[in-house]
């Protein structure tokens, strides 16, 4: 083994060599940035402590180009409508109440540029790393969700990423059993080259066992459990996460980056969730926090900025997969599947049994002291001796400067609504299928299919219902349901509005399935921040987001922001995805998606107007994108939500109308269990088939049940409309046109398999 | 009636298998893959999952467990062994049943509601139904396609021994077998999920619960 104490940078070294060059800006750190952190420390960083800062004030890490924006989340009241928040923003993940002694924790996180350059690995450790957040918590995890955007379905580059993405989803969260139950698949030019892989986990826990990332009590041992720590992942979030690519998009030319992904190993999870839930049990925690981005940078430093004390490490005691690496690199490692914990000294013997159970190494790599420093040693010779605060939490904050686009007000005059429509029953129709075939509505099960839905046997509903939902008792029939959603397009139209949209429909697709929505989670993908147009479209995003949350009165429970999504000049749409939790107490009481039974009466929930800018229909006919997003009206979404939790087991079924309006609904619906409907359309019937106008969805009852349903929608002031009847084996829109269901079946399941075969 | 499911690292489906036995009015009695112990158990059931995260051949290294000692030993002994996905994996490489399963023929993992017809109702795990009945349960695989050598399967065919057989083919499975039985008929190896399909709240319907209620049967 070389000895590498020869080319050892310690704090000695740094003292005596205080003008060595060192490389802050290969490692992505301004010169201001290099500047501040030799004003923190008195003299210049050691080469580990030049690590350290460089990952953990990573725009990934720090948000330092959007804190000043996401402040205001922490406005909102920290109450759900049922109950208090047990954890709020800061913790690895938001902790809620949902009665019964339970408490549920959620987050939606991004890993998209290691998508991009590697699709299987990138998407595989982008669960993984949201499952141990949600772990860190003390929760067991029970789901997930993977909203995803991807570039047009006949780019060269979609067949590469899309397969390799839908695949590493599919390959990790499958063999940690986690159910997959829900999620999105959207298409955008803008994405090409951009490929947006957002991951979400729940997880499930009693209120006592709530833990915290924090290192405090003197003399505790600080344990580092899991996979070895190998070469893998360097710089992840500095080099990848913190940089738009250059225009190539084969991944390949230019330096390679593939070495930042990191390499996923999801059998190695499992017994780390397992081994982790049995400690927990046992009451041997002090303080836990996962391993991701900035690996033991960030754990180190961020367990010792939240406890009273300081910490004293000694590098040369972690695992390695390569005897090879440097303290730096050690410390920047993203190595996937790693724990760190903090334990009283008596607990260590009982902690270690129980992963020695597991057959998951541990070792003790420290303690907490009772100085205000981190200090790590390798090998006896100081080498990180810093405040852990300004590693973890002074980093740098950006006023970045933002202005509405000069093109913004050109953009919102080029309305749809002046495009050419289809008139006669045969173009409806006709516009029907291509609707349904189009790569944003059509059948998702090609991807869908290839994620287990079933495991742990508590999955209520599922994909391609409107929300996911888990039973987390089995005695009393407590659930959770979750929706993912954003519209980009609407988004790039009025970036305030977009971001309310979003809300608006993922509260609605939870409600939609008869759960109260309790709190939102939210990943913030956008352009570059220092592009003043994309600075403005997150600013007004995140505005939007707050005064929506004070409306609905749910908080933000925490999040995740993916800035630099873009190749060149060209930005993504502005893309809030917005999940949002809701709670229903007894999940047999659900209101299923789609048509259950013939001769149920089929009414419309909410008001259609005259809005086409940003639909589906304008994208996929006209190829066109301008005017104004459809009307946000939060008091009318909040009155719809209520009438949709009371209606349950009145409702036997529930769709929301989103992308392609009441058409695309109406086909989804009746394909679900291949029966039809029958309806007439008031009005203008194209107006009525595709305006995207937010606050509805199509319900059906019993025959006997509509002056029920009447006399809710008048106590909830929500318009009711009635359409039709369940039915019959096709689509029949009175005077206008016949479409069977085994035809819109053959092209709308068509679109994918036909892409991928 | 006792009925022992195994947890071996990287077992996903046990808890779920551990309900459906429940639910079918046994007890589930949570056994331990490093254990030389079956606890007096009066069935195993080996659940579905990544044991060992499957990285070699599937079941390949599960089947050197130290309760494999005790569950073959128990099977060649005449106990109920039910072996379902990654169980039925272990099984074929614990030579308690004959073949093997490699990776579907479509290359990818599925996750499907799939309809069988049972073909034999004499096994320790299919009493409760009837042969020729259709049922529809989960499938959720990767490498779910069943193959052996055409001798193999002449005999299984032949002795009855195919006990499920999947209506279409969903992975290039050989002769669409689904599921087979030793030539005792008390070791059974399925590839869907019955344990999935018990409760119609969080399956597709309960049409998997006779494979756990045909054991009260053998057993009573």
């Amino acid at each position: 083994m070389p000895d590498v104490r020869t080319h050892l940078d310690t704090v000695t070294a740094a003292e005596q060599d205080p003008d060595r060059e060192q490389p802050w800006a290969d490692l992505g750190l301004k010169a201001d940035e290099y500047a501040r952190i030799r004003e923190i420390l008195g003299r210049r960083p050691t080469s580990s402590e030049l690590a350290m800062y460089s990952v953990m004030w990573s725009e990934h890490c720090s948000y330092k180009s959007t804190k000043v924006h996401l402040k205001q989340f922490s406005d909102i009241p920290q109450e759900t409508p049922v109950g208090k928040m047990l954890a709020g923003i800061g913790e690895n993940a938001g902790v809620l109440d949902v009665g019964q002694g339970y408490a549920v924790t959620f987050k939606v996180e991004s890993h998209n540029h290691p998508s991009f350059v590697e699709p299987y690995q990138g998407a595989a450790t982008g669960v993984g790393g949201i499952v141990r957040d949600i772990l860190a918590m003390g929760a067991r995890p029970v789901a997930v969700m993977d909203p995803l955007r991807f570039g047009p379905l006949d780019a060269p580059d979609t067949q590469r990423v899309l397969p390799g993405i839908v695949a590493g989803v599919g390959g990790y969260g499958n063999c940690l059993g986690l159910p997959n139950i829900g999620g999105e698949a959207v298409f955008d030019e803008t994405y090409l080259g951009n490929p947006l892989v957002n991951a979400l986990c729940v997880g499930v826990l009693r209120h006592e066992d709530l833990h915290l990332a924090k290192a405090s009590g003197v003399g505790n041992q600080v344990i580092l459990y899991g996979a070895r720590t190998g070469g893998d992942g360097i710089g992840g979030v500095s080099v990848l996460a913190s940089e738009t690519f250059d225009a190539n998009l084969d991944g390949q030319s230019g330096p390679a980056k593939r070495p930042s992904v990191q390499v996923g190993d999801p059998f190695m999870e499992k017994l780390l969730i397992e081994c982790t839930l049995e400690i927990f049990a046992a009451g041997l925690v002090a303080g836990i926090q996962d391993l991701g981005g900035a690996g033991l940078s960030c754990a180190t430093s961020e367990l010792a900025s939240a406890g009273d004390g300081g910490m004293h490490v000694e590098l040369d005691r972690v695992p390695l997969r390569d005897s090879t690496l440097a303290p730096e690199e050690i410390l920047m490692s993203e190595s996937q599947e790693r724990m760190m914990a903090v334990v009283e000294p008596g607990d260590v013997e009982a902690f270690m049994a129980i992963c020695a159970k597991w057959d998951v190494e541990a070792v003790v790599v420290g303690e907490v002291t009772d100085g205000d420093r981190l200090l790590i040693d390798w090998h006896g010779e100081c080498v990180v001796d810093v405040p852990p605060r300004s590693v973890a939490h002074d980093g740098p904050t950006y006023h970045r400067p933002f202005a509405r686009p000069a093109w913004q007000d050109a953009l919102q005059a080029d309305g749809a609504e002046s495009l050419p429509r289809p008139t006669t029953g045969a173009e409806l129709r006709a516009t029907v299928l291509r609707l349904a075939a189009s790569p944003n509505l059509c059948d998702k099960s090609w991807i869908t299919d290839q994620y287990d839905r079933y495991v742990q046997g508590n999955t209520v509903l599922a994909q391609p219902s409107d929300s996911g939902m888990i039973r987390i008792d089995d005695e009393t029939n407590l659930g959770v349901a979750v929706s993912t959603d954003c519209n980009g397009r609407f988004a790039k139209l009025d970036p305030y509005a977009g971001a309310q949209l979003a809300l608006a429909e993922s509260y609605r697709n939870v409600a939609t399935g008869g759960a109260r929505p309790l709190a939102i989670s939210d990943c913030l993908n956008f352009g570059s921040p220092e592009d003043p147009d994309v600075m403005w479209q997150f600013a007004e995003a995140c505005r939007g987001l707050k005064d929506g949350c004070l409306e609905l009165g749910i908080p933000v429970t925490g999040g995740n922001v993916s800035l630099y999504n873009q190749t060149g000049d060209t930005a993504i749409l502005p893309t809030p995805v917005v999940a949002v939790l809701g709670v229903i107490e007894d999940v047999t009481q659900r209101t299923p998606t789609g048509f259950q039974a013939e001769g149920d009466r089929v009414f419309l929930l909410g008001e259609t107007r005259e809005e086409l800018s940003g639909s589906e229909w304008a994208h996929v006919v006209h190829g066109h994108l301008g005017g104004l997003p459809p009307a946000v009206d939060l008091a009318a979404e909040q009155a719809l939500a209520e009438l949709l939790v009371e209606g349950v087991g009145l409702l036997t079924s529930a769709h929301d109308l989103s992308d392609g309006g009441l058409a695309q609904a109406l086909v989804e619906s009746a394909l679900r269990h291949d029966i039809g409907v029958t309806l007439g359309v008031t009005g203008d019937a194209f107006v009525g088939l595709f305006s995207e106008s937010a606050g509805r969805v199509v319900v059906t009852v019993a025959p006997a049940d509509g002056d029920a349903l009447g006399a809710l929608a008048t106590r909830y002031g929500v318009a009711l409309t009635e359409l039709g009847v369940t039915g019959g084996d096709s689509v029949t829109v009175e005077g206008q046109f016949d479409l069977p269901l085994v035809e819109a079946r053959a092209v709308w399941s068509a679109t994918l398999p036909a892409t991928f075969a | 009636m006792k009925v022992g499911v195994v947890t071996f690292p990287g077992s996903l489906d046990d808890a779920d298998a551990r309900r459906a036995v429940r639910v079918a009015g046994h007890e589930a009695i949570a056994l331990w893959h490093g254990d030389h112990d079956l606890q007096g158990v009066d069935a195993v059931l080996l659940p579905g999952g990544f044991s060992y995260g499957d990285y070699l051949r599937c079941g390949a290294i599960a089947r050197f467990a130290p309760v494999m000692t005790e569950v073959v030993d128990a099977a060649r002994g005449g106990m109920p062994v039910l072996g379902i996905c990654n169980g039925f994996q272990i099984l074929c490489e614990s030579h308690l049943l004959p073949g093997a399963l490699i990776r579907n023929d479509h290359r990818k993992f599925g996750c499907l509601d799939q309809t069988l017809t049972i073909e034999n109702n004499t096994s320790a795990w299919t009493s409760s139904y009837a042969v020729g009945q259709q049922v529809t349960i989960v499938l959720k695989n990767g490498e779910g396609s069943f193959v052996a050598d055409d001798k193999t399967l002449d005999m299984l065919e032949a002795e009855g021994r195919v006990i499920a057989r999947y209506v279409g083919n969903p992975n290039g499975s050989q002769r669409a077998i689904a599921g087979i039985t030793n030539e005792a008929g008390n070791v059974v190896g399925l590839m869907p999920h019955p344990e999935h399909a018990v409760e119609g709240l969080c399956g597709p319907g309960t049409d998997g619960l006779g494979f756990f209620t045909s054991l009260g049967s053998v057993l009573a």
